[in-house]
């Protein structure tokens, strides 16, 4: 089996920069979601499209990074 | 210019024709760890960072006969040529490659631009798990001068005779985050060790996740200060990201005296009265 259909996006949520990559493999199609910097693993989501594989992920991953606490410097 | 250790770096279309070469194990490491179930690339065996690379007691790298055991079990012994790749550019995999030179395994190589690569190819992947025979493994001394400790750290600071390189973020380093946005934070306090320098991981890498050419990786640190005449210590949070910019100034570079400081800053941002810069760095070229 290979990667088919391979698509790479980048798009902001919360003033930060995601990484949006998706792919089919066989029947499934399956997504991750990066920091697009620094690049760390947000989240992944799997489905039987492309728009439920990265609506998965990017539910995750926005829900995450609304997380992220801004401190303030001196 | 080649790089300095070129034979540690292997591309996806040399690892294509190898796959069935019974000479090497192919070894995929990944933040994350249910990448691997998902489709690997044929002959590959899956290690878990956070299980089997590590101690799960105490905060250390893996020790000694868990080691043995896990190589042994992957069909490794100490002649098997290693090759090693895993997602988000390889963080994992360097993480990796630093442990087996702590433990003096001879001959590993990492795989330029790692899992996103390979996938983005199109090149054969498969769920799997290869049925491969048990070996002996015997751990060596190794090269634990590969890895700084944290009074090595201080005694640095204090006196400022090392580089010090901070892998993460702009904004970890500054502290205006604790963590990569989204991950937990891991520390009480944000900044960065006295003196460093920031000079972010991915700066090493191209748009596709391959390493970038020397003369770039050369201007990347020279210009930043990061000279070859001393020695250099990278840390970031947890050590991984810092083991991937100790292989690039170790083995792409060649400098002479590198170490991973992977207590990182979750040691150092958790110790009381340790001294913490805030702010920005100097902007990096290139």
């Amino acid at each position: 089996m290979k990667a088919e259909d391979y698509q790479e996006r980048r798009e902001s949520h919360a003033g930060w920069t995601m990484n949006i990559v998706s792919y089919r493999l066989g029947d499934r199609f399956h997504s991750t979601v990066d920091d697009a910097d620094p690049g760390a693993r947000l989240s992944r989501g799997e489905g039987a499209t492309r728009d439920e594989a990265e609506g998965q992920a990017l539910k995750k991953a926005r829900r995450m990074l609304e997380r992220t606490r801004r401190h303030p410097l001196p | 210019m080649s790089y300095a250790h070129p034979e540690a770096l292997v591309s996806t279309s040399w690892l294509a024709e190898h796959l069935d070469d019974p000479s090497i194990r192919i070894v995929e490491v990944d933040v994350d760890t249910t990448s691997y179930d998902q489709g690997h690339a044929p002959g590959a065996v899956g290690w878990n960072w956070n299980t089997q690379l590590c101690d799960t007691t105490v905060r250390d790298v893996i020790p000694k006969a868990k080691l043995e055991e896990l190589l042994g079990q992957s069909g490794i012994d100490n002649n098997t040529t290693i090759v090693i790749y895993g997602d988000n550019n390889n963080w994992f995999a360097a993480w990796a490659f630093w442990q087996l030179k702590l433990y003096g395994h001879a001959d590993v190589r990492i795989v330029n631009g790692g899992r996103n690569k390979w996938i983005e190819e199109g090149r054969e992947l498969t769920t799997e798990k290869p049925s491969v025979p048990r070996k002996t493994y015997r751990a060596r001394e190794g090269d634990w001068g590969i890895r700084a400790y944290l009074p090595q750290v201080q005694a640095h600071v204090a006196v400022g005779d090392a580089s010090l390189v901070d892998v993460r973020s702009p904004q970890e380093f500054s502290g205006e985050i604790l963590s990569p946005p989204g991950l937990p934070e891991t520390c009480q306090r944000g900044g960065h060790i006295p003196g460093a320098l920031s000079i972010p991981w991915g700066k090493a890498c191209n748009e596709d996740g391959t390493f970038k050419s020397r003369e770039d990786l050369e201007a990347l640190y020279q210009g930043a200060g990061v000279t070859p005449d001393r020695r250099v210590i990278a840390y970031c949070r947890i050590g991984e990201r810092s083991s991937h910019s100790w292989f690039v100034l170790k083995y792409l570079l060649g400098y002479p005296d590198v170490k991973n400081y992977d207590g990182s800053w979750t040691e150092w941002g958790n110790l009381v009265g340790a001294p913490v810069e805030k702010g920005a760095s100097q902007p990096v070229k290139v």
